[in-house]
């Protein structure tokens, strides 16, 4: 089947880290990127789900702009000029890592998501010896109701991967974003516990997606942890095809 | 070539982090071949000297005595390098932030102990401060050793390259949590 998208995209040409490409005028900068093998941090996007610029991790320099760009949701443009790594980006990194870590309690030695996190995976990546701003230790609530799953807010990165499954692929919209900036929670079914939902169809996807110990599956050990996220872009495929 | 006068000093964590340093195996003649220990729990020296070249620290700072100690280890070191997660992060250690101090004392001491149930020590118990925090919320830190705890081979890794001079990537051998 031909993607009425793709027709009427042109053709455009950039330069990414000084070397040119060309692609599809529709196509976002970590898209090209990714088709590129051009290494590009990021934690919120996820492939086969829309893209939000939530993390703000995968900022890159654009030449003639002062303000830094999120490449997951800027669109290229003809003769753009992208650096993905430079000093300042490499700073950039390390502290928005250090929020996510301060936000929240990490204590990664007990958590179900050690040695499998994508935020602790990232910390490495990145070069993250220790976080540069002070701790908040919220105090939150674990809510355990469901029979399946958990849902610990102390290790959530707001990244709304659960939230965009359940809504995108499962059809469900089960969860939802709870008040705003540091006080953002997700949520269940208007805020019931999530053992209550009488919606929740209990498939799962929403903890597969999750980057971290937020959501997790009960009875599993640490070891048997793994997220498995094979579903998602053959699930999109299907869902495009109809 | 002179030998580093080494510390190492054991604040609010578990000991295990020492653990993993002595986990070093074989590896260890080599390294007390290149350093003098003037201070450590391994020596058992009260009180910590004066020009350290390196200090190597675990654990978070809980209590005024860990405030203290941790100021003249600064003030008398070349170098402090914090090991492991409760010196870097707070770790375990830290979540007593969660709760507060008397929530925790209360636990410990009224609720969970099997011995003299309510008794509160008054003397061999340092004052706890409000709120644990990392090493380098309150002094300088060179450099960082993450990990609960830090495996030896880090360990190993990064004293060998700061005795050497040589530069050293951590994250081949560990990271928070590890
Ligand atoms: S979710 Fe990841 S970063 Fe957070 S505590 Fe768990 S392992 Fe650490
Ligand atoms: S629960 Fe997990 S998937 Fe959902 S927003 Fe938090 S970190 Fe992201
Ligand atoms: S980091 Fe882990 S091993 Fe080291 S003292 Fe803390 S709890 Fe113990
Ligand atoms: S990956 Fe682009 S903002 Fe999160």
């Amino acid at each position: 089947m031909i993607d009425a998208n793709v027709q009427r995209a042109r053709t455009k040409t950039l330069t990414i880290n000084d070397q040119a490409f060309s692609a599809r005028s529709d196509q976002t900068i970590l898209q090209v990127a990714r088709e590129n093998n051009i290494d590009i941090p990021t934690l919120c996007a996820i492939e086969g789900l829309s893209d939000i610029g939530a993390c703000r991790l995968c900022l890159v320099e654009i030449a003639g702009q002062r303000e830094l760009k999120p490449a997951c949701t800027t669109r290229i443009k003809d003769g753009m000029v992208v650096s993905t790594d430079t000093e300042r980006l490499r700073k950039h990194r390390k502290t928005i890592l250090s929020f996510l870590f301060a936000e929240r309690n990490h204590i990664c030695s007990v958590c179900v998501s050690n040695a499998h996190c994508e935020l602790q995976k990232m910390g490495a990546k990145v070069g993250l010896t220790h976080v540069e701003v002070p701790y908040l230790y919220p105090k939150l609530q674990v809510d355990a109701s469901h029979r399946r799953f958990i849902n610990d807010p102390n290790r959530c990165i707001l990244c709304l991967r659960c939230v965009r499954v359940c809504d995108e692929i499962e059809g469900a919209h089960i969860l939802d974003v709870f008040a705003r900036g540091l006080e953002a929670r997700i949520i269940a079914e208007m805020g019931r516990p999530w053992g209550e939902s009488e919606n929740c169809t209990e498939c799962g996807k929403c903890v597969q997606v999750c980057p971290t110990g937020a959501l997790n599956e009960k009875g599993l050990s640490v070891a048997e942890q793994h997220k498995r996220r094979g579903f998602l872009p053959y699930l999109t495929t299907m869902k495009r095809g109809r | 070539m002179a030998k580093i006068r080494l510390a190492t000093v054991w604040l609010d964590g578990c000991s295990g982090c020492h653990m993993s340093f002595l986990d070093m195996d074989e590896r260890l003649i080599e390294i007390a071949s290149k350093v003098e220990v003037v201070c450590s729990p391994y020596v058992d020296t009260k009180e910590f000297p004066e020009n350290v070249d390196l200090a190597i620290v675990e654990g978070a700072v809980s209590s005024e005595e860990d405030l203290e100690k941790l100021l003249k280890i600064r003030k008398n070191s070349k170098m402090v390098l914090a090991l492991g997660d409760c010196g870097v992060t707070g770790n375990v250690s830290a979540m007593r932030n969660l709760v507060g101090v008397e929530a925790s004392l209360k636990c410990a001491y009224d609720e969970l102990s099997d011995n003299n149930k309510g008794v509160r020590p008054s003397r061999e118990t340092p004052k706890q401060l409000e709120r644990v925090s990392a090493q380098h919320e309150r002094v300088f830190i060179d450099c960082f050793l993450p990990g609960c705890p830090p495996p030896a081979d880090a360990i190993y890794n990064i004293l060998s390259s700061l005795i050497e001079g040589k530069e050293y990537d951590i994250f081949n051998h560990t990271r928070f949590g590890k």
